[in-house]
């Protein structure tokens, strides 16, 4: 079942049977620009990104995106960069995965975000999504739709953060503006 | 409260110990010029750049990196100086990108200690520039101010030193790429990505506007092992077709139900050898040692991580205290104090126990694996030496010798490097580097340098098909007798070592040859016609005593081995203490650059590609009295059929 998650709602990433997750995916999928012909208008490329930005405190500790695929304690693994997107039949083209159990402890937040490289708002993208899966199972736990999303390029997705013993996660879906990460930086610290 | 800076605004500074985050998309060099009165830098010692990264007061990094952090403390910078200008530019040699604007746009912020943004600044707007004064840091009636510049320029470092009235820009500016170069070298290069995780980066398509590249597969959904990154455990292919690597005996698939589980920790599977993916036994150890490799970065990473953390949190809680008059003495201050020295030892001993747990397996992993391990990977004590034959087969890789971290000394990653070498190899028999040469005499150092030398000739000839790998020497002054003596005795050198400036010019003479001919049979197809006399076995050449007996045009011709060798079979052992040859000025820096760096002595000097660690290297040793060098050398001589002798 898939939880179409509110702004700021909270969900926690304990699993039905009260094991918590210890492993999570964030998955981002998209439609491909049609592609046209030799001449006249050139192919747009539309070029989403997924990044997972990690905090200790609210001070960032390190980031996993296109250029650094895996943080350096290697806990959180990005699969690779997907400059053009896919079929748009609701397979990731993007993906991070996260190994909760492996992530150090004085990190307490991990924020996922998704940006437009190649600068088309979400408004100009089809069937555009992003999701959150628990990856022992393949369960969703969250997902969102980006399309028609208005005219934005960013949007900060979700956090997972400590709480007692286990994660907990909450959806964040904060639209912004920005290419990288890094141009979203100080819209997630209000969110920390 | 943060200040955002547009280009041209200026802000008020108020604290004089800062530090200057760089974050990029692309690994940037970061440095700084101090200026005077009238905004002018005397000199280049007005500069901290990655050759020369420190001045009173300020602090630059000697590598290109994504993300920059430069220390300043204004009140320790020289009184004469009242300008601080921060400055950025793209590596030239990287293959990154060749512009500000291909990668995304570099933010700059200043921060506190205490990591409070002061001012933040994105320079937008750049596009055919590679170098970039971001911020200006200047003193008005005795307060220091930031201003946001971003003034990019086309012409690149030399360009932007010039504009701040540096003499010799040019020349600072070849200096700065070469000691960035020369960060990048030290890296040792990674194994080839076989698995998930290749990525076309985003530069290389700036690179290609337009360029139609193939989509990359989509992201495979399913479960994954996380408990080694980037390590997959296979079940072994059936027996591998060929391969003189006996299969161990404690290769056992690892038992089904152990895989995929991240939960197993309560019970972790016994380590088993060749716990790695690959198609043979040979490949599943090389992936599984660098997996270790890499599992010990990245868990030290995670350690190393939380003690920073907790380092700078107990001082921010320190100076919160210290900075509330309520609260600076008395038995309140001091109640801080204790608790936050407490948070800082809970969670480095926190980080540690973690630290230790993942040391442990790895140790136990280590054990099992080293015992498994063929010649090619093996160290010289080990058994399996005692029955070495001549392979039929050349290995994936060989051992260059043991790499460690201070974290765990007892726990060593052998540090194994593709077959054909790609690089050449350079081992340094100079007394500058490694603390422990410092102490030696230079003969001493040079003497084992030889050793190393020829220990590592050795094992190259040994895992090397009967006839397949031959081995030169050039020794001009026979200064390397004793060393080269097993080589000798049994008769694996097929010639003697060529002595004097007229062997140096024979034998490189020689050499040049074989590789412009073969480069011109493989470029026409036509290997078949190769003249039938010439050797067609990979050759190894030892230098020593470099440039001893080198004339300008044996310089020459030793560089276009260097470069052009490799990819025909012609590889090169440097035996050298760089500073011999220093009259030959930089023309040589590129040649020290494209070597791979070893030392006779353990030295800090390697890093890994996947966090940038120093590793601490050692170099492969006979055990004292050991006679196993000279036993596998006479068996490798014994192989050679006579008509090549």
């Amino acid at each position: 079942m898939t939880v179409n998650l509110a702004k700021g709602q909270g969900i926690s990433l304990k699993k039905a049977d009260g094991g918590t997750l210890t492993a999570v995916r964030m998955g981002l999928g998209w439609q491909a620009a049609p592609r046209r012909g030799l001449f006249g208008s050139r192919t747009k490329e539309i070029d989403l990104d997924a990044s997972a930005v990690l905090f200790a405190e609210g001070e960032l500790v390190d980031k996993v995106y296109f250029h650094h695929l895996v943080s350096d304690d290697g806990s959180v693994q990005h699969t690779g960069d997907n400059l053009v997107g896919g079929a748009g039949q609701g397979g990731d083209d993007e993906a991070i995965l996260v190994d909760l159990e492996r992530v150090p402890g004085y990190i307490d937040q991990i924020v996922f975000t998704v940006n437009s490289f190649t600068g088309q708002t979400f408004a100009e993208v089809r069937n555009a999504f992003c999701r959150l899966v628990d990856e022992t199972n393949g369960q969703e736990l969250a997902r969102y739709t980006l399309d028609g999303g208005g005219p934005y390029t960013a949007q900060i997705m979700a956090k997972v953060h400590r709480s007692g013993d286990g994660w907990q996660m909450t959806a964040i879906g904060v639209p912004a503006n920005g290419r990288t990460f890094q141009d979203l930086l100080p819209a997630i610290l209000p969110s920390l | 409260m943060t200040a955002e800076l547009v280009r041209g605004q200026n802000h008020p500074l108020p604290q004089t110990r800062l530090e200057i985050r760089v974050s990029a998309g692309d690994p940037v060099m970061a440095g700084a010029v101090l200026g005077d009165e009238r905004g002018r830098a005397p000199d280049a010692a007005w500069v901290a750049h990655p050759a020369a990264p420190r001045l009173p007061g300020l602090e630059v990094s000697q590598q290109a990196a994504a993300d920059h952090r430069l220390a300043v403390d204004l009140d320790a910078l020289p009184a004469a100086a009242h300008r601080v200008s921060v400055l950025l530019a793209l590596p030239s040699g990287a293959g990154g990108p060749a512009r500000f604007g291909a990668m995304a746009a570099p933010f700059v912020a200043i921060t506190g200690l205490d990591g409070a943004e002061v001012v933040g600044y994105t320079i937008t707007d750049l596009d055919s520039e590679s170098a970039v004064v971001a911020l200006e840091l200047y003193r008005r009636q005795g307060a220091w101010k930031v201003r946001a510049v971003g003034q990019g320029y086309a012409g690149g470092l030399a360009a932007m030193l010039h504009d701040q009235g540096l003499p010799g820009a040019a020349e600072l500016a070849a200096a700065i790429e070469a000691a960035v170069d020369q960060a990048a070298a030290r890296t040792i290069a990674p194994p080839p990505r076989s698995v998930r995780g290749r990525g076309e980066d985003k530069g290389e398509r700036a690179r290609r506007p337009g360029g139609k590249n193939e989509p990359p597969a989509p992201a495979a959904p399913g479960p994954i092992d996380y408990r080694h990154p980037r390590r997959r455990t296979a079940q072994p292919p059936r027996d591998s077709p060929a391969g003189p690597s006996a299969t161990p005996p404690a290769a056992a698939p690892r038992p089904p139900g152990a895989e995929g589980r991240p939960g197993a920790e309560e019970r972790p599977a016994a380590p088993v050898a060749g716990d790695a993916s690959g198609w043979t036994m040979d490949e599943r150890l090389y992936n599984q040692v660098w997996g270790m490799f890499e599992d010990l970065a990245r868990t030290v990473a995670a350690y190393r991580g939380a003690v920073d953390f907790a380092e700078s949190r107990m001082e921010r809680e320190l100076d919160g205290v210290l900075s509330d008059p309520r609260t600076r003495v008395g038995p309140a201050a001091d109640a801080a104090r204790e608790a936050a020295r407490g948070k800082q030892m809970r969670l480095v001993a926190q980080a540690r126990a973690v630290l230790d747990r993942d040391l442990g397996r790895l140790a136990d992993e280590s054990d099992v694996v080293e015992h498994a391990l063929p010649p090619a990977y093996a160290r010289w004590d080990s058994p399996v030496w005692q029955g070495y034959q001549v392979p039929f087969e050349t290995p994936m890789a060989v051992r260059l010798g043991d790499l460690r971290l201070p974290e765990r000394d007892d726990l060593r990653i052998p540090m194994l490097m593709r077959l054909p070498l790609e690089r050449g190899l350079w081992i340094d028999s100079g007394r500058t580097g490694a603390p422990e040469a410092a102490l030696m005499a230079s003969a001493e150092v040079r003497r084992i340098a030889m050793d190393t030398a020829v220990a590592h000739a050795a094992r190259l000839l040994a895992v090397h098909p009967a006839g397949d790998f031959a081995v030169r020497v050039i020794d001009p002054a026979g200064a390397a007798g004793a060393s080269l003596a097993p080589l000798l005795r049994s008769g694996a050198l097929r010639e003697p070592p060529a002595a004097g400036a007229r062997g140096v010019s024979e034998t490189l003479a020689r050499l040049t040859h074989r590789v412009d001919l073969v480069q011109m049979a493989v470029r026409s197809g036509a290997v078949d016609s190769l003249p039938p006399d010439l050797d067609i076995a990979d050759q190894l050449l030892i230098v020593n005593d470099f440039p001893h007996g080198f004339d300008d045009r044996a310089v020459n011709q030793l560089r276009y081995l260097a470069d052009e060798g490799p990819s025909v079979g012609v590889h090169l052992m440097m035996v050298a203490d760089r500073q011999d040859a220093r009259e030959y000025g930089p023309v040589l820096d590129p040649l020290w650059r494209s070597l791979l760096r070893l030392t006779p002595v353990p030295d800090d000097h390697l890093a890994d590609p996947w966090v940038g660690h120093a590793w601490t290297y050692e170099p492969p040793s006979v055990p004292q009295g050991s006679e196993v060098l000279g036993q596998v050398l006479r068996e490798v001589g014994r192989s050679l059929p006579d008509h090549r002798r």
